[in-house]
């Protein structure tokens, strides 16, 4: 079975809502949608205090090429448009909105029906897809639009489906895979159009046996409906296999050059979650105003996959899956390997939302700290073939030349190395900072 | 919520295994090798190991305590592993102010002088050793007789042989190969258990405290060039099986040389440490002035760890 | 007795070779050098702290025997008292500049008070890598003031001249004036850019605000007893203009300012900071207190 060349790790998977279905999260009171869900520049704001606005309505538009357009997941009353404090605690610009009924715009379909047929033009459906504001859906929120128009003198040649969902708890993605498996596929089809590919893989890895079989068992019904023939890549467990040079490599077995892009491979990789989001906004006219997470945790009473409006704070779903346990100390927005721990749990749900992950005292704190044994499995596990030990410390004694010769700007952050150490070195914390001055220096290097 | 909310970076969750956990592990990997020893040298093994650990944990406890003045570090338990496999480097027969003052120069020196676990460049157990054995030969090779043979060690027998220019088939006319492998033989009274430290061994793989990379680099070293030399001329090398099974080819390369602090970082950087270790290793054996040389080998190794690591391995070039 | 000779003999022999040898190479490869560079070096305090824009004191004592106007080049460790002999040994225009020095900009203590209260109550707990810069990454900090110093001491790490330390009562970091040469290490080394190089003013005094919250008077007064809620009453007292009051938070100008004080006894959150004046009555001043 197929998995990446080089390192990762094995940590207990925990995936407890896997076997529930997706819910439909009620309405919120109030909707607080941030302008800058995606990465790249922030939305411009096209709506103002006092505004109506109904479920679909464009509120923000994109602020530049790498952008996405923002839209009312709810309708009501526009009460601000203020800094609102997110997840981190940190003020960014946002819309918030009153919810008044819900009213939708007349052009979205609502219908459950499934719409194969699609007669645009590769460049028509790119043009959707950024008029909905579709970004990458598994956390890295990418918009997608930009990742559909690969640079001149560069081609796509193979589209990789990541329906991996290597972090562990989360499973809005196998959720996703099972229940709407249809519309999945017609818009792996979509993408694959839209980028004129010749070959197409969905990789999963082999701890969703349903999901595999479910999307080959789709996938040879819609065979006519498909541009070409899409294979079901089952992989072996291990993380990081979600990471995009991790899943190129054990797909397709081509290795992104360091500092380089999948699309310098011939390669382009989209979640599933955003293959279901280009669907709906392709076939059904439905722009990206909500979005399957998955609210779990051993303490939450009922982990849960919600489909849930963008803008719904997130203690409703906490609410929703039985309450917060009295004793939680930490409740990370995503998974437990690259999720952000949240210090304002009244955030908003965001595009890039794939999990609330709610702990409690026995796994929140980090053990204290121990010196170096330089037992070397950092080294040993990093996918990237990195040293980590070596650039933690090098960015303690901030030697930015040094780090940057050990290549610091090829990690993934995926969290092996700190998952892994026996001294409890918070190696990831280092290296991100180092990685961050590192690339200050490249940038202005590169800009003089 | 009742408490305040903890925030820290991702990853969110860690492995389970620590430094204690893992030097927890060697311990248990070393008890077979222990029990043989017991069984082959009588209840003064248990002494010198309980004396030397002893011995280690305190110093380490008062050096911690008293010069460095840091938190206490005894509690992962790597001056245990210090001290037994210091005392499985030791005759049996050693009077124990020797091994209390082999366990201050292995802490002492060997370890805490450079800033305690981790930051320690040569193996401590193979410095206390060294040092004893270079100031008190006499004591640290007078092993006591096994099962009827004489006190010396087959290898120390090898090199008188080749002295005394008889040949070497006399001396492997003495050995039988089962005894060497269970462990009846004379010398430093953890390493004559083949058997036993290779199992030992097969746990820490298991539990994936050790890589294969340095013992097989180790030993096949040692095999490879000692089979060379046999095919040659085997009337004066002794054979690979001997070199293998004899000494303390199996607790270095299973226990001492794949100490984590003195070992290269990556896999291959291991297999380069361990195919030079194995090397130096049967050049003193062969032509050396001591009979053993795998004490030496480590830790000439060791200080070319830090040369090692600088090898950058598996990044394709750029 | 012929070993020792032959030895002794074979040793001065090598002697003299090797120093022939190393004599014509070292004319052959000499590198002509201003001489002054050397003098000018040892006239620099040697620190090699870089405070000049230099990598080291070589570097600077190059760059002040190289260039015609010096008036741009200042040792800040060092002073005026070093600038004024490397001026007149060079010949060239001594630069002036005021003695400055770093002053901490938070008296927001995240402690613990004896009655059980706390000046700038944490609302969570950061438990990643020790370091000011990684935590500011992170989120906007464990308190309410987002603005805040965090406490995790990367400005003592950078000091060279062991100036700064972490208050362990207030957990907030304290200058030691004779000991700062306002080199402005930690400045650059603060992610919440909460110090600053300020005049040291007459007889070492100064006020200051000790606060940088730009927050609305509300939302600092919810998350900090000491905050500046911008409220503009230290503005109004002032009689020199020195006081201007911008995104919510007052700011001294420490040329404008005569140091008469009205501000200090005028701010109701006691932000502003008197340091170097004769002790009439205890202020509640948190940091620099003592220390001047």
């Amino acid at each position: 079975m197929k998995t990446f060349p080089r390192g990762g790790i094995h940590p207990p998977s925990n995936k407890l809502s896997a076997g529930e279905p997706i819910k439909v999260l009620p309405l919120p009171a109030s909707a607080v949608i941030p302008l800058s869900q995606h990465l790249g520049a922030p939305a411009v704001a096209q709506v103002a205090k006092g505004d109506k606005v109904v479920v679909g309505q464009l509120i923000a538009s994109a602020g530049g090429f790498v952008s996405a357009n923002v839209h009312s997941p709810v309708s009501g009353t526009v009460t601000a448009v203020e800094p609102v404090a997110n997840g981190s605690g940190v003020k960014v610009m946002s819309v918030v909105i009153a919810v008044e009924g819900d009213e939708w715009l007349p052009t979205i379909d609502r219908s459950p029906n499934l719409v194969t047929d699609c007669r645009l033009e590769p460049s028509e459906i790119v043009a959707k897809i950024a008029e909905a504001g579709i970004v990458g859906m598994g956390g890295a929120t990418f918009p997608t639009q930009v990742k559909l128009s690969p640079p001149p003198g560069k081609k796509a040649e193979v589209l990789i489906i990541n329906g991996v969902e290597c972090e562990p708890y989360l499973t809005s993605d196998h959720r996703i895979m099972l229940e709407h498996t249809s519309q999945v596929i017609v818009g792996v089809g979509l993408i694959a159009r839209a980028l004129g590919v010749e070959k197409t893989y969905i990789g999963v890895e082999n701890n969703k046996p349903d999901a595999i079989e479910q999307l080959r068992k789709v996938v040879a019904e819609m065979v006519r409906a498909l541009p070409h023939h899409i294979e079901v890549v089952p992989l072996k467990v291990r993380y990081p296999q979600g990471g995009e040079k991790q899943l190129i490599a054990a797909i397709t077995g081509r290795a992104v050059p360091s500092m380089g892009l999948p699309i310098d491979v011939g390669c382009v990789v989209q979640n599933v979650g955003t293959a279901l989001a280009v669907y709906e906004a392709v076939q059904k006219n439905k722009p990206l105003i909500e979005r399957v997470v998955t609210l779990t945790g051993k303490d939450i009473p009922a982990p849960s996959n919600f489909l849930t409006r963008i803008g719904t704070p997130v203690s409703d779903l906490i609410k929703a899956a039985g309450g917060l346990p009295v004793d939680t100390q930490k409740v990370i927005g995503g998974g437990p390997m690259m999720g952000r721990a949240m210090s304002n749990i009244d955030a908003p749900v965001t595009k890039g939302t794939s999990g609330i992950l709610v702990v409690g005292p026995k796994e929140a704190s980090r053990c204290a700290e121990t010196a170096c044994i330089k037992c070397g499995k950092c080294v040993t596990v990093c996918p990237m073939a990195l040293e980590p030990y070596l650039l933690s410390r090098l960015t303690q004694k901030q030697l930015w030349s040094e780090a940057e010769a050990g290549a610091i700007f090829d990690c993934i952050e995926c969290g092996s190395c700190a998952y892994t150490c026996p001294a409890r070195v918070p190696l990831l914390d280092w290296i991100r900072l180092g990685k961050t001055e590192v690339n200050k220096i490249i940038r202005t290097r590169l800009s003089c | 919520m009742a408490n305040k909310l903890i925030i820290s970076q991702s990853p969110h969750v860690f492995t389970p295994r620590g430094t204690t956990s893992i030097m927890g592990d060697v311990l248990i990997a070393l008890l077979p090798a222990l029990a043989v020893s017991v069984w082959v040298f009588g209840w003064q093994v248990l002494a010198v190991t309980v004396v030397s650990v002893a011995c280690c944990v305190v110093f380490e406890w008062l050096i911690q305590r008293y010069l460095i003045k840091g938190p206490a570090t005894i509690g992962n338990l790597s001056a245990v592993v210090t001290g037994v496999l210091l005392a499985f480097n030791l005759p049996s027969s050693i009077p124990l102010w020797l091994v209390i003052l082999g366990s201050f120069v292995a802490i002492a020196i060997g370890k805490m002088t450079f800033g305690g676990l981790g930051k320690n460049p040569f193996n401590p157990a193979l410095v206390g050793r060294v040092f004893l054995l270079i100031a008190y030969p006499v004591q640290m090779t007078s092993f006591p007789p096994v099962d009827g043979m004489t006190g010396a060690t087959p290898l120390a027998l090898a090199k008188e042989a080749l002295k005394g220019g008889c040949s070497v088939s006399d001396v492997m006319a003495q050995l039988n190969m089962n005894d060497l492998l269970l462990g009846l033989k004379s010398g430093s009274f953890g390493e004559v258990a083949a058997l036993a430290l290779i199992l030992g061994g097969l746990y820490l793989l298991a539990r994936k405290v050790i890589t294969w990379h340095i013992p097989v680099a180790v030993l096949g070293t040692m095999a490879a060039f000692s089979a060379i030399l046999w095919f040659v001329a085997p009337d004066t090398y002794l054979s690979p099986a001997v070199h293998l099974l004899t000494g303390g080819a199996m607790l270095g390369a299973i226990f001492m040389a794949t100490d984590y602090s003195t070992s290269p970082m990556s896999r291959r950087g291991g297999l380069i440490f361990g195919a030079g270790i194995g090397l130096i290793t049967i050049i003193i054996r062969v032509w050396g002035a001591y009979p053993e040389g795998m004490s030496f080998a480590i830790l000439i190794m060791n200080a070319l760890v830090p040369l090692i690591n600088r090898i950058k391995f598996g990044r394709a070039t750029r | 007795m012929m070993t020792l000779v032959y030895t002794v003999a074979a040793l001065v022999v090598l002697g003299v070779v090797l120093a022939v040898v190393l004599y014509f190479v070292a004319q052959r490869f000499r590198v002509v050098e201003d001489p002054r560079i050397d003098q000018v070096e040892s006239l620099l305090p040697g620190a090699n702290c870089g405070a000049c824009g230099y990598p080291g004191c070589r570097g600077m004592a190059e760059a002040l025997v190289s260039d015609e106007d010096i008036s741009a080049l200042y040792c800040p460790v060092g002073g005026t008292a070093t600038m004024k002999p490397i001026a007149e040994f060079l010949g060239k225009a001594a630069p002036e500049r005021e003695p400055e020095v770093a002053v901490v900009r938070c008296a927001g203590s995240c402690a613990l008070k004896p009655d059980g209260t706390t000046v700038r109550p944490r609302h969570s707990h950061y438990d990643g890598a020790p370091s000011c810069a990684i935590e500011s990454a992170t989120y906007a900090g464990d308190t309410g003031c987002s603005f805040g110093c965090l406490g995790k001491g990367d400005c003592v790490v950078v000091c060279a001249f062991d100036a700064i330390h972490i208050n362990p009562q207030t957990g907030l970091p304290e200058v030691i004036d004779e000991k700062c040469t306002s080199c402005g290490k930690c400045v650059k080394a603060c992610p919440k850019m909460i110090i600053e190089l300020r005049r040291r003013g007459p007889k070492g005094r100064r006020v200051f605000v000790s606060c940088i919250n730009k927050d609305k008077g509300a939302v600092t007064r919810k998350a900090c007893e000491v905050g500046c809620i911008g409220c503009g009453k230290c503005v109004k007292v002032c009689e020199f203009e020195a006081i201007t009051l911008e995104n919510n938070l007052a700011y001294i100008d420490p040329v404008k300012c005569r140091l008469c004080r009205k501000c200090v006894a005028e701010c109701p959150q006691n932000s502003i900071i008197e340091v170097g004046f004769p002790t009439k009555k205890p202020t509640q001043s948190v940091s620099q207190e003592g220390l001047s």
